[in-house]
């Protein structure tokens, strides 16, 4: 993308005014994606962006500037406006000559989507299409869309590392509307790999599309939620989103600094119940969170962030890692070149414990199982949680009854660790987006079946 | 920095180069961003940046594609354009595409409107800082009981776009805004409250720092003490900033796209009563002092007033040429995207609630008890606009004999946004202009379920 030569100049021209550190970020993403909608193929859309950001950090600050051009003299344009927003003065630095780090992703990736002809992806479209609307009358909507990009990464900085990574990813989507006496309801389902199209090897678009339309035709069904405190078990893979939100946000290092996390100052301490393991694992392969290196050009690496229920660690970008005199984890993320880095999860997971689902359900007297959460939202300062629980069904007398119908799950990050009274032998992920001021990376979050003894139902229903 | 001429330039040269048969549309956008951060005193990060791009529409034998670049570099829009042309031979027609013509423009008097401030181009950097900084201070300084303040910071964006089609049609806009936030920490560890304060304009000038120090302060220390309350049903008063994140829900269900793909509770029910006789809701995105303002929709159409609910009745949903052309309605000039990356969409920009007469003491003292709700979490994964499911975690205070009492903490509320609408009291006088794409004003909900212990 950028030759080695200009990369050591344009670094040495962000260092001019003064500072510790210098970094030329530099992204070339191509997107494309395809929709159907109302029983059409709607549009084929494609993106191209390429561009670089320059980062100067001088004391306690940072200076960013951004170009989409990536000549020398469009990047020392860039490395001037960063240096002049840290302000300058301060140490001076020298630029230790680049050395490329060897690139060791995770796995490989086979079918690259600029190879596969737009016919085939849009071809899928229809298949999930049929077979959603085959399910039933009732699916009177279906919106199903495919995604793939290509980004290619550079990272270069002053202290001579210089890595690359190249990473691609394909998502397929389908949402369904059934109507019904009740109404209407909606359900999705979108799986996605750090992989090519050979995502498609192993799914098939009309096993999506029944998934979405099953789900959707099951909560037409579906009766009230109750409110109040009650037990709540989480299906495998689907409860992963709460542990993301929940605990693993209040474990990134710059929120921790900022005092904004209710796991500050506890490493050591038992802040779980001892059925917790969490991992944040960006070695996983093939998962939606996966990668080589991270946008600071750090390896990615499987962290053990939860023990046995005590914390041991928390998650570091380069920044954090530096102030406190110790090693990166492999966290520092960006959305693209027009944004800083910080501390991001990957994949997030707890691991298996020893009991059999069917079991954690059948020494449930009364609660929820909730067998799809949609998205969540955390104030890491107080831990305090909310989560759309988007397929979720009674719990009577040790079996599944009745469907309910969507309600949020609201609680407190640190009580619900505490309160995790079973984990099951199985496990599964799901891939989303991750959101933390403005900026969305990929991520994915998993976890066994589990019980959380207490969590706040937010239904309509009385008890 | 240029009149947008430029831009427009470019747009009227891809749309000119459409083939025989083709409509070709070019959206060109230019961004310029400042963003600081401050923190304990000092600057965490200063980024500034431009961002410029181009999406290309090309339809073709009734077929449309889409295709976008960032960057307005020749062989880049070039090449572009190609893609979208290529992009276009694989969707399958649909005999309602088609470009905005004069024709679709209508004969609407188009918005003068004054939404760009030349001098907040010139701020300095240090200015800038200064202001967060002083942001920062603040808060710290508005009340003892805050212990920190977790994010403090400025922001500032200029932003000018031009549409140009080769039916003839096209527009330049462009806008200024600016704000300053802060994040505010309460208590101590062991019971921590947060709370955020803002300020936003067109430049520097409209900026009111001591007045977003003190929300964030006291919308923090307010909620200290904070208890989960008994599950019960019971009257709800939104603050204005929940207001507008529940209009900003209606307003997506009220769009074109959603209502015609049965994706929206308002399906089938236009002239059938919604709400209760006292809400009026209104998209006018030609009133200078909404955020959202502008003169020209995504499309290139002059933007107008749109009464969607009137005394309660559905009135109107809103439309883009396509959506508008399908449900044989004229557009009304609600194109939207999400920058130069998205084909136009269908969004309102300035959605509003025609104001009651109570103030938001007197809607209060109206109650003999209430729950105020200050703030609200998971708000999209709890509100479903196709059932109208409505389920989100709150954080507020009790509302007793008039005033606001004990806080409140871990309890959602629930009901149907069909039921809310219905339920719907009072309406404050308290119209306050937010940025995002609505207004908001004090609300008063007769009743919804709460859920705590």
């Amino acid at each position: 993308m950028i030759d080695e030569a200009v990369l050591q100049r344009t670094l040495a021209a962000a260092l001019e005014r003064g500072g510790d550190f210098a970094e030329v970020f530099a992204e070339d993403r191509r997107s494309s994606s395809a929709r159907l909608d109302d029983a059409k193929v709607e549009e084929l859309l494609s993106g191209r962006e390429r561009g670089a950001g320059v980062r100067v950090v001088r004391d306690e600050t940072t200076g960013y500037a951004h170009t989409a051009d990536l000549t020398e003299r469009g990047l020392s344009a860039a490395a001037e406006a960063a240096a002049a927003a840290a302000r300058g003065g301060g140490s001076t630095t020298n630029v230790v000559a680049l050395e490329e780090r060897p690139r060791r992703p995770p796995h490989e990736v086979r079918d690259l989507p600029e190879t596969i002809e737009k016919a085939r992806k849009a071809a899928l479209l229809e298949q999930a299409d049929n077979a959603a609307r085959s399910e039933a009358d009732a699916i009177r909507q279906v919106s199903v869309s495919y995604t793939d990009s290509r980004r290619r990464i550079l990272v270069a900085n002053s202290d001579g590392l210089l890595a690359r990574d190249d990473q691609v990813r394909t998502r397929f989507f389908v949402q369904c509307v059934a109507v019904g006496d009740t109404g209407m309801q909606t359900a999705m389902e979108a799986p996605g790999r750090t992989i090519g199209f050979e995502l498609f090897d192993d799914l098939d678009p009309a096993d999506v599309a029944r998934t979405a339309a099953t789900r959707a035709l099951t909560m037409l069904g579906a009766r009230p939620s109750p409110s109040g405190r009650m037990p709540v078990v989480l299906e495998r893979g689907a409860g992963g989103v709460l542990f993301h939100e929940a605990c693993g946000h209040g474990l990134e290092a710059d929120l921790v600094a900022k005092d904004a996390s209710v796991f500050r100052g506890r490493r050591g301490e038992e802040v779980a119940s001892p059925l917790v393991t969490l991992v944040d694992d960006g070695t996983l392969a093939r998962e939606w969170g996966a990668y080589a290196i991270d946008d600071e050009g750090e390896p990615a690496q499987r962290n053990v962030l939860i023990e046995g229920g005590v914390l041991t660690d928390y998650m570091w970008d380069r920044l954090r890692a530096r102030k406190e005199s110790r090693p990166q984890s492999g966290n520092g993320r960006r959305e693209t070149y027009q944004h800083l880095p910080m501390v991001r999860m990957t994949n997030t997971y707890l691991l298996p414990g020893d009991d059999d689902p069917a079991d954690i359900v059948r020494s449930t007297p009364h609660g929820i199982y909730c067998a799809q959460l949609g998205g969540g939202q955390v104030n890491t300062a107080t831990g305090d949680f909310v989560f759309g629980m988007t397929e979720a069904y009674l719990i009577e007398d040790g079996e599944i009854t009745e469907p309910v119908r969507a309600a949020n799950l609201i609680g407190n990050g640190p009580e619900t660790l505490r309160l995790v009274d079973a984990v099951g032998n199985d496990f599964g992920t799901w891939p989303g987006t991750c959101g933390k001021q403005g900026q969305g990376v990929p991520v994915s979050a998993g976890q066994p079946t589990l019980r959380v003894a207490e969590l706040t139902v937010g239904g309509t229903a009385d008890g | 920095m240029a009149d947008g001429r430029d831009l427009l330039d470019l747009a009227r040269r891809v749309a000119g180069g459409a083939r025989d048969g083709e409509q070709v549309e070019a959206y060109v956008a230019r961004t310029h961003d400042t963003e600081v951060r401050v923190f304990d005193g000092d600057v965490e990060s200063l980024s500034v940046a431009g961002v410029d791009g181009v999406g290309v529409r090309v339809i073709s034998g009734g077929r449309q594609g889409y295709a976008w670049a960032g960057s307005l570099d020749r062989d880049v829009v070039d090449e572009t354009m190609a893609e979208a042309r290529d992009n276009a031979a694989f969707g399958e027609p649909d005999e309602w595409y088609g470009l905005a013509s004069p024709a679709d423009a209508g004969e609407v008097d188009v918005a003068d409107l004054d939404v760009w401030r030349e001098d907040l181009l010139s701020v300095t950097a240090d200015e800038k800082v200064a202001i967060a900084l002083e942001l920062e201070r603040a808060t710290r300084a508005a009340d003892v009981r805050v212990r920190g303040v977790e994010h403090a910071g400025y922001d500032d964006s200029a932003i000018e776009a031009a549409v140009a089609n080769s039916l003839g049609l096209e527009s330049t806009t462009r806008r200024t805004l600016c704000s300053c936030s802060a994040f505010a920490l309460a208590g101590d560890d062991a019971a921590t409250q947060t709370g955020s304060g803002f300020s936003a304009g067109r430049t520097l000038a409209d900026l009111d720092v001591d007045d977003a120090a003190g929300d964030a302060a006291e919308r923090a220390v307010r909620l200290l003490g904070a208890a989960q309350p008994p599950s019960r049903r019971l009257p709800v008063v939104f603050d204005p900033l929940v207001t507008r994140s529940l209009l900003a829900i209606l307003g997506a269900a009220l769009g074109g796209e959603a209502v015609l793909k049965g994706r929206s509770m308002f399906v089938d029910r236009e002239g059938e009563e919604v709400a209760a006789p006292g809400v009026t809701l209104v998209d006018d995105p030609t009133l200078p002092e909404a955020f959202g303002a502008v003169s020209h929709d995504s499309e290139g159409v002059p933007t107008r007033r749109t009464e969607l609910i009137a005394g309660g009745r559905l009135a109107a949903i809103l439309h883009n040429v396509y959506t508008g052309r399908r449900a044989s309605a004229a557009t009304t000039g609600s194109a939207a995207r999400g920058g130069f990356k998205s084909a136009p969409g269908v969004a309102a920009r300035a959605l509003h609630l025609v104001p009651g007469s109570r103030s938001p003491a007197e809607i209060m003292a109206s109650v003999p008890e209430a729950l105020y709700v200050q703030s609200v979490s998971g708000l999209h994964s709890g509100t479903n606009p196709v059932s109208g499911d409505f389920s989100v975690g709150v954080e507020g205070l009790m509302v007793r004999d008039g005033a606001l009492a004990e806080p409140v903490r871990e309890i959602t509320i629930a009901s149907t946004l069909q039921r809310m609408l219905l339920d719907v009291d009072q309406v404050g006088s308290d119209l306050t202009w937010l940025p995002g794409g609505a207004a908001g004003m004090t609300l008063l909900v007769g009743d919804m379920m709460m859920s705590g212990a």
